[in-house]
């Protein structure tokens, strides 16, 4: 084990801003990414069904 | 149907949608737990460097970030080729839906890299070969996508992206090249990023299984991106009109 | 574009010759859009010294990264006319339907566009090192640089302005997908003059630029017809 305690691992041996920076901005794009996807595919699935429920009306 | 045909069945919309359904939660899946034993790796077994103290562990992330970053642009590259010259329009939709995630990872590439720079070389930003080349790489992702955007049509979409980034394969090379020239004419850095001097296996390990987990979550993005884009293009079609999503 | 018919029977050199002095009786009638590139390359490499200093020993370093940025900078304004006007007449499509090979007609035009906006960059570029205070050497390699240079600029341009056809926004779009591409033309061209100035000699940097100028005769042409064909379906 590198740490010794908690405040030692999240100083990152003065580099905090940097390794946290990089590892934070990454975990934030990742986490983003998938819910703008799924924001896009519920999107694509309500114009959809609203197509086909007019489509069904018209009928 | 031309019999020659029914062997490209997954290779067409209506069998391929349902497949990669299947197929995202176990790429999800893998790319969680590759994540969490990366970053343990990272953390709490891969040693202090010597040299650069804690601050190393940026390279975790950066690597990874950077190669999927470029093997991204030739898969690609790959599938625009392939729609260009089969004429398959399934193939051109994944190289439309692998460009947003490669461009992604090209910043995150230049944005770790940059926080890297500011400890290790005293600046943000460094005119380094590789720094250089993800930038340019950058410029790659985004002119293909802004392509792809500015055109209504979308098989002249596709076909104008393929060309483009065919160019761009043709030319990641050359730049790449040049740019290392370039370089080393000029004395820039000498240090590379992942020219650490003695990197222990532990080291290794832990970007070895960021990369894989990076690579995981790609392939699960991309699937879910080409499924949107499979919608959004065929929402005329009958398989879409009969999805049981679409009906309920 | 009634002379397809008559084309035919000219072989390779004549269509090529016949492409070239259509589009340069096109380009002297409409002489303002050929001056608007060449004053817009003078104005800029102009600028830098207002911007930066008048101290010529920095001057002298930052020649040739100007101008050559400067070229490059210029020739992207002037690619949207390389196919624009055909396009939207009509002559385009009949270039693409008629049996002479496309590729040809197409290097005809990327010759042309050289011709017209590459050549005079060229021909003004040593008065504008003059200003920078380049010894009379480096300007010579200047010269060659992007008589070597501006032809593949066009030739890479091409394939852009051939892509960004009638799309929106086209204008932006092209510098978007060419400026990446000419990357390695601007730091061989470039480099070629400062190794001259630093005494490192240029052969290294021009022989490169060559090979890419090779490479690009051989595959520009190419893409160019593929994109102008999807541009026109």
């Amino acid at each position: 084990m590198n740490w010794h305690s908690p405040a030692e691992f999240f100083a990152m041996g003065g580099y905090a801003f940097y390794v946290w920076g990089s590892f934070g901005v990454t975990a934030l794009a990742l986490l983003i990414e998938p819910l703008l996807l799924k924001k896009r595919r519920s999107e694509v699935l309500k114009s959809l069904k609203r197509e086909l429920s007019a489509k069904e009306r018209s009928q | 149907m031309n019999p020659k045909l029914i062997t490209w069945k997954y290779a067409s919309p209506p069998y391929f949608y349902p497949l990669a359904g299947k197929m995202i939660p176990w790429f999800a899946l893998l790319a969680v737990l590759l994540g969490i034993a990366g970053l343990w790796v990272s953390f709490f077994v891969a040693p202090t460097d010597a040299q650069q103290g804690e601050g190393y562990r940026i390279i975790f992330v950066h690597v990874g970030a950077s190669w999927m970053s470029m093997f991204l642009y030739l898969v690609m590259a790959f599938w625009a080729g392939i729609g260009l010259s089969f004429n398959t329009k399934l193939s051109s939709m994944m190289a439309s839906a692998v460009a947003p995630t490669g461009a992604m990872f090209a910043f995150l590439s230049l944005w770790t890299g940059a926080l890297w720079g500011k400890p290790m070389w005293g600046t943000w930003w460094v005119w380094d070969a590789r720094l250089t080349s993800e930038l340019i790489l950058l410029f790659l992702y985004l002119g293909f996508i802004a392509l792809q955007a500015a055109i209504d049509e979308p098989r002249r979409a596709d076909k104008a992206g393929a060309i483009i980034a065919l160019v761009g394969v043709v030319n990641v090379p050359i730049i790449y090249f040049s740019v290392k020239w370039w370089n080393t004419l000029h004395q820039g850095a000498s240090v590379s990023l992942t020219q650490a001097p003695s990197m222990a296996k532990t080291m290794l390990l832990g970007m070895l299984l960021m990369a894989l987990s990076f690579w995981m979550y790609s392939i699960a993005m991309v699937l879910t991106r080409v499924r949107a884009i499979m919608l959004e293009r065929e929402r005329h079609s009958d398989w879409v009109a009969n999805l049981k999503e679409v009906r309920s | 574009m009634n002379r397809t018919g008559s084309i035919r029977t000219l072989g390779a050199f004549g269509v090529l010759a016949a492409v070239v002095r259509r589009d340069l009786l096109l380009a002297l009638r409409r002489k303002s859009e050929v001056f608007t590139t060449l004053f817009f390359f003078v104005i800029v490499v102009s600028l830098f010294p207002l911007g930066i200093g008048p101290e010529l020993g920095l001057l002298r370093k930052i020649a040739p990264g100007v101008l050559w940025v400067a070229a490059l900078l210029a020739t992207m304004l002037s690619l949207n006319r390389m196919f624009a006007a055909d396009y939207a007449d009509g002559t385009l499509e009949q270039m693409v339907l008629s049996p002479t090979p496309l590729g040809l007609m197409v290097a005809g035009k990327i010759l042309a566009h050289w011709l017209v906006s590459g050549l005079p960059l060229v021909l003004i570029a040593p008065i504008l090192g003059l200003q920078f205070d380049l010894a009379p050497r480096a300007l010579v390699v200047l010269v060659i640089s992007l008589l070597l240079g501006t032809p593949l600029l066009s030739m890479i341009g091409a394939i852009g302005a051939a892509l960004t056809l009638g799309v929106r926004g086209g204008g932006v779009l092209v510098s978007l997908l060419t400026l990446p591409l000419y990357i390695p033309a601007l730091i061989f061209g470039a480099g070629a003059v400062e190794a001259d100035i630093s005494g490192l000699g240029a052969g290294g940097h021009l022989s490169l630029l060559a090979a890419l100028f090779a490479l690009a005769v051989f595959f520009a042409p190419w893409a160019t017809t593929a994109a102008l064909k999807i541009a026109l379906e």
